[in-house]
């Protein structure tokens, strides 16, 4: 019976497409990218062999160092606050709307799906300073305040990316962890108030640890899009000012595209998966060692 | 509370009483949060098409929450609108063939690789995860490369290929999840009732996983209709443009200037998508969340 589903033909013309199509777009372009780390130049200006220069240079490269912390930063704040914003949102669906949360949950979760530059787009125009003044700061004057230029200086303008970033996924982890807060089980939550705790000691004592491995998924896959954020910060401060909000992926594209050096720009790109893979191989081992501490 | 109602059942009304009195008032600190929840996330969409109907002089002369003076001026439309069709035109271009091969060759690849017995199947599956994980920034700069040599610079080919091969890997592993729930047998069956292995994936697989295929479409459409990285490297010419990379450029045109054509071009890139969102949005949300591993 075995032969049946196992012939070769069949694999081939149902795999093959896929694969061809993977291979060629896919897993050869990045053995290329890392053939290109080791050239400078570009595929207009031809190639020269450069050994290990490309990653000397990033050691040493001052705009490197402020692009990788900007990154980290950005990743870490985001992360953190969608994830807590999302659980928020997840206790508030299960223990005060219950059955009714259909309707809030459809609104917090549309921004997840509109184009990431209509968002940016929107947050500009909110957050702007002159000549109109934008809705934030006309809401501060509203309340005595001074209008702030929230994109013209490099504090500001991190906390408008923050903002914007967790305004747009904090629906997309509430409905995520959600789904991990309502399978726990009823008579586990029944024994718990049945022994006296009170809806707080109920959610640190048995909602937040018996929800943990969702929490972590979730952190996994917030991480991984933070790390790699490129649209939204390309389209609300285009990196500025200066170069005060620019991440990794933006200064790779910079370098590659204006500043014309595809070795270079390899270089970073590298780098970038480099800590994607070692974030994620990093929190998989922290969880493995934490979830033992819970059972 | 049961044993003492038991017990007295004369005191039992107004203690209800007080303890409803007590549960209303105690939810109005949840409710205030619900609220402020809901301004937070309707009021700027309300805020936005109130400003795509005023004209450039009640942007700079009236306080930015005045209504509309003519809520009937739609003149900021048909000047985005303008702009907004062709780019329109090229978003469905390039999107629409990318999902339909991406489905169908993702579909027969989940279904080799799930339902087919042969070796290597579980690595396979996982050089399609690493695809997943990789950023976009590091295949663009071969693929440029490429494109340029083989002349497709100037079309919208290396879009609809490169769409194609980035929605592939998570398609894959979404279609593979989805064959893993149904019983190999249902093939094996059809199989020795005489269908060839093709003639089970086309006439069997295809009609039952009708709703996983609509739903991973769905998912994968947001994820390419807004896309901004690939389209703003491989769309050289303004001919070429996407509908986000259209509507970065159509601010860069009007820039500062024109503030009720650019509200007006964002609401139309907003409310198609939003459209789509309210008619499916149970649909979509439980699609993103099992497609999460994106990130």
């Amino acid at each position: 019976m075995k032969s049946v589903l196992s012939d070769k033909r069949a694999i081939g013309v149902l795999l093959g497409p896929a694969l061809l199509v993977y291979t060629l777009v896919m897993l050869l372009p990045m053995l290329w990218s890392l053939g290109y780390t080791f050239f400078t130049g570009s595929v207009l200006g031809g190639f020269d062999f450069a050994g290990f220069a490309n990653f000397a240079r990033f050691w040493n490269d001052p705009n490197s160092g402020p692009a990788v912390l900007f990154t980290i930063k950005y990743a870490l704040l985001v992360t953190v606050g969608q994830i807590v914003f999302g659980y928020l949102l997840a206790l508030l669906y299960t223990f005060f709307l219950k059955r009714a949360s259909n309707v809030v949950r459809t609104l917090v979760f549309f921004p997840v799906v509109l184009p990431t530059v209509a968002v940016s787009l929107l947050f500009q125009k909110m957050f702007e300073f002159a000549p109109q003044t934008g809705l934030v700061n006309s809401f501060l004057n509203g309340l005595g305040m001074e209008s702030v230029d929230w994109l013209g200086n490099p504090g500001t303008a991190f906390v408008v990316i923050a903002i914007m970033d967790i305004w747009r996924a904090m629906g997309f982890y509430g409905v995520l962890l959600y789904t991990g807060v309502i399978d726990i089980p009823d008579d586990v939550m029944e024994a718990a108030r049945l022994d006296g705790a009170g809806t707080f000691s109920l959610i640190r004592r048995i909602v937040i640890p018996l929800s943990w491995p969702v929490i972590i998924a979730a952190g996994i896959f917030s991480i991984n899009g933070t790390l790699k954020v490129f649209d939204s910060i390309y389209a609300l401060t285009g990196g500025g000012p200066g170069t005060s909000t620019t991440p990794l992926t933006l200064y790779m594209y910079r370098t590659a595209f204006a500043g014309g050096d595809y070795g270079y720009g390899s270089t970073i790109a590298l780098m970038l998966t480099i800590m994607c893979l070692l974030v994620t191989v990093a929190i998989f081992r922290s969880t493995a060692r934490n979830s033992k501490e819970f059972s | 509370m049961t044993n003492t109602a038991i017990a007295s059942p004369r005191p039992l009304k107004p203690a209800r009483r007080r303890r409803s009195v007590r549960s209303v008032l105690g939810k109005i600190p949840g409710w205030i949060v619900v609220a402020v929840l809901l301004i937070v996330f309707v009021y700027p969409l309300v805020w936005l098409v109130l400003g795509s109907l005023k004209t450039q002089d009640e942007f700079l002369n009236n306080p930015t929450w005045a209504l509309p003076e003519n809520w009937f001026n739609f003149s900021n439309y048909s000047i985005a609108w303008e702009s907004t069709a062709h780019y329109l035109l090229n978003s469905v271009i390039a999107v629409f063939p990318s999902l339909a091969i991406c489905l169908l060759i993702g579909t027969a690849a989940g279904f080799a690789l799930e339902i087919m017995v042969f070796k290597g199947r579980n690595t396979l599956l996982l050089v399609f995860l690493v695809g997943i994980m990789i950023p976009g920034q590091m295949i663009l700069l071969p693929l440029f490369s490429v494109y340029f040599n083989l002349g497709l610079s100037s079309t919208l080919w290396p879009l609809i290929i490169t769409y194609t091969a980035t929605a592939l890997p998570l398609t894959v592993f979404m279609m593979a999840t989805y064959f893993r729930n149904i019983p190999r047998e249902i093939f094996e069956a059809s199989t020795i009732d005489g269908a060839s292995t093709l003639k089970s994936f086309f006439f069997i697989a295809l009609p039952m996983m009708r709703n996983a295929i609509f739903t991973i479409a769905l998912v994968q459409f947001f994820f390419l209709w807004n896309d901004l990285l690939i389209a703003l490297t491989f769309t050289t010419d303004d001919s070429l443009r996407t509908v986000q990379v259209g509507l970065l450029n159509f601010t860069g045109q009007f820039g500062v200037v024109d503030y009720g054509p650019t509200f007006a071009a964002i609401c139309i890139n907003v409310f198609i998508i939003l459209a789509l969102y309210l008619v499916l949005n149970q649909r979509v949300m439980r699609g993103l969340a099992a497609g999460a591993v994106k990130g």
